[in-house]
């Protein structure tokens, strides 16, 4: 097909299409998503690798591969929390200060003084809660899958330390409140750290920045939550999408009647 | 027009223009594409995109209402002269800490959880019926004693080490052992028993693991009160 003929196709096309045509055909439209309608099998191909955040999915997928039944979204769902705990996350940022009282002090403004301070604060308790849950869900799921088996044996590690991960960043969250909930569950927490043997009191003071839970320990979960573990999550989770597509996409039990050994 | 005469010499250069020869060499090598098999395709925009856009609106809604309609917990400025009874953790740790109530520290704190985690990493490495072939066959009583052995040997090492009787452990461990033994001494009778006979051990112990942790954490923040005496939530609430 020659060029001009195929433009001249492309322009008819578009124009049928109205508004959608007339925002696809748009000059700075078009410097921000550079394929056309996604009306062709090629626009659709290139709205997904064409695209920074889409182009992680392949172009084409399978049909079992995207129902809910077969992975219930776990994963993606734990993706969704992240993202909904990042963002109230900063919003809580800007409201609070880590240091003693007015952490604690800080509560009570969300509570009494900020418009939708609790809504703010509930939103991110609970998606950290639900976040714990999805991803333990989701390593379940994955297991009785047998999706972990060669070539994904890596991914599965990967996920193993998601996991941890998302326990430590909720574990250091706990302390910020600054409420007797707070500080007597990281109390907890690190007394379990002392048990180690040899250097348990060392490992524990270097978590609490001293002897006892106080502001110091306050200051380092702070940090580790908001900066260090938070960053480190963002990368292994890159990591771990990644090698979902470069370990031959998402594990499928084989076809009925096609053979193979199925999943036990 | 003059053509350039070069020299060419066998060589391998990472800049083809300088020295115009490759030498292939060829390597097995094994790159995991998607086993490509005759099932439906579609693509990825807008079928995939579309679900996930709705995953990601029914997540937020949910999150949202949740968040509308029960509140955070906050309880009193952190008081450490003040210590709570029972002074918990949040849930997914409860599972530890009842762990505390039967061992020592260094084993419900570290080396347990150590484990675990150890545990999980090794599961793909560790080839172990990595296949994951049905345990029964065929009825096999004598293999299902030795079962129904091990489960309650694994019940009673884990109680040795304990100060107090760990039934959150020997209860999901020997009902555990029980469920692996009955195709064992049954034959695959009927659909669940067909189902439970053809699981792999692999299965089983990954069971195993799911039911004690699973117990153990509902034991621990539900059942549990002051001074980690057991309660009863319809009775006395949870702590």
């Amino acid at each position: 097909m020659s060029e001009t003929k195929e433009t001249t196709l492309t322009a008819e096309r578009e124009k049928r299409r109205g508004l959608m045509a007339l925002l696809h055909g748009n000059r700075v439209f078009r410097s921000l998503f550079r394929h056309g309608l996604p009306d062709t099998n090629r626009n659709r191909a290139l709205a997904t690798f064409s695209n920074f955040f889409l182009h992680v999915q392949p172009v084409k997928v399978r049909l079992r591969a995207i129902k809910f039944t077969q992975t219930f979204y776990l994963g993606g769902l734990s993706l969704v929390c992240f993202g909904t705990l990042t963002i109230t996350g900063i919003l809580l940022m800007f409201y609070y200060h880590p240091s003693v009282p007015r952490a604690y002090e800080d509560m009570k403004d969300l509570q009494f003084v900020v418009s939708s301070g609790t809504f703010l604060r509930n939103l991110h308790r609970w998606s950290a809660h639900v976040m714990v849950a999805l991803v333990f869900l989701h390593m379940v799921r994955v297991f009785f899958a047998g999706a972990y088996k060669p070539p994904r044996e890596f991914n599965w590690v990967l996920g193993v330390i998601l996991f941890v991960l998302t326990v430590l960043l909720s574990y250091t969250g706990y302390l910020l409140p600054w409420d007797q909930l707070a500080y007597w569950a990281v109390t907890v927490g690190a007394n379990m750290a002392k048990a180690v043997p040899v250097m348990g009191e060392d490992i524990r003071f270097l978590m609490l920045g001293g002897t006892e839970v106080g502001e110091n320990a306050l200051i380092r979960f702070y940090v580790l939550h908001c900066v260090v573990l938070p960053l480190a999550l963002t990368g292994v989770i890159a990591l771990h999408l990644w090698r979902v597509r470069k370990d031959g996409g998402l594990h499928l039990p084989p076809l009925k009647g096609k053979g193979g050994e199925g999943d036990r | 027009m003059t053509t350039k005469q070069r020299t060419f010499t066998p060589a391998e250069s990472e800049d083809a223009r300088q020295i115009p020869v490759r030498v292939a060499e060829v390597q097995e090598d094994e790159r995991f594409a998607v086993e490509d098999r005759d099932e439906p395709k579609v693509m990825s925009f807008p079928h995939l995109v579309l679900r996930e856009a709705i995953a990601l609106l029914g997540m937020s809604l949910f999150l949202v209402l949740l968040s509308l309609f029960a509140d955070a917990p906050l309880e009193q400025i952190a008081n450490p002269a003040m210590t709570p009874n029972p002074a918990k953790a949040p849930w997914y740790f409860l599972g530890l800490q009842e762990l505390l109530h039967y061992y020592p520290p260094l084993v419900a704190g570290v080396l347990l959880p150590g484990l675990v985690v150890m545990a999980l990493i090794q599961i793909p490495y560790f080839d172990v019926n990595l296949k994951r072939e049905a345990l029964w066959t065929a009825p096999r009583p004598g293999r299902a004693t030795l079962v129904l052995l091990v489960a309650f040997a694994v019940a009673f090492l884990f109680n040795v080490a304990a100060h107090n009787t760990v039934w959150p452990i020997i209860i999901p461990t020997v009902v555990v052992g029980i469920i692996m033994a009955l195709p064992g001494y049954l034959g695959a009778h009927g659909r669940l028993l067909s189902w439970l006979s053809s699981r792999s051990i692999p299965f089983y112990v990954f069971f195993w693991f799911l039911s004690v942790a699973v117990v153990l954490t509902v034991v621990g923040t539900l059942f549990r009160g002051p001074g980690w005496a057991l309660t009863f939530p319809w009775r006395e609430g949870i702590y």
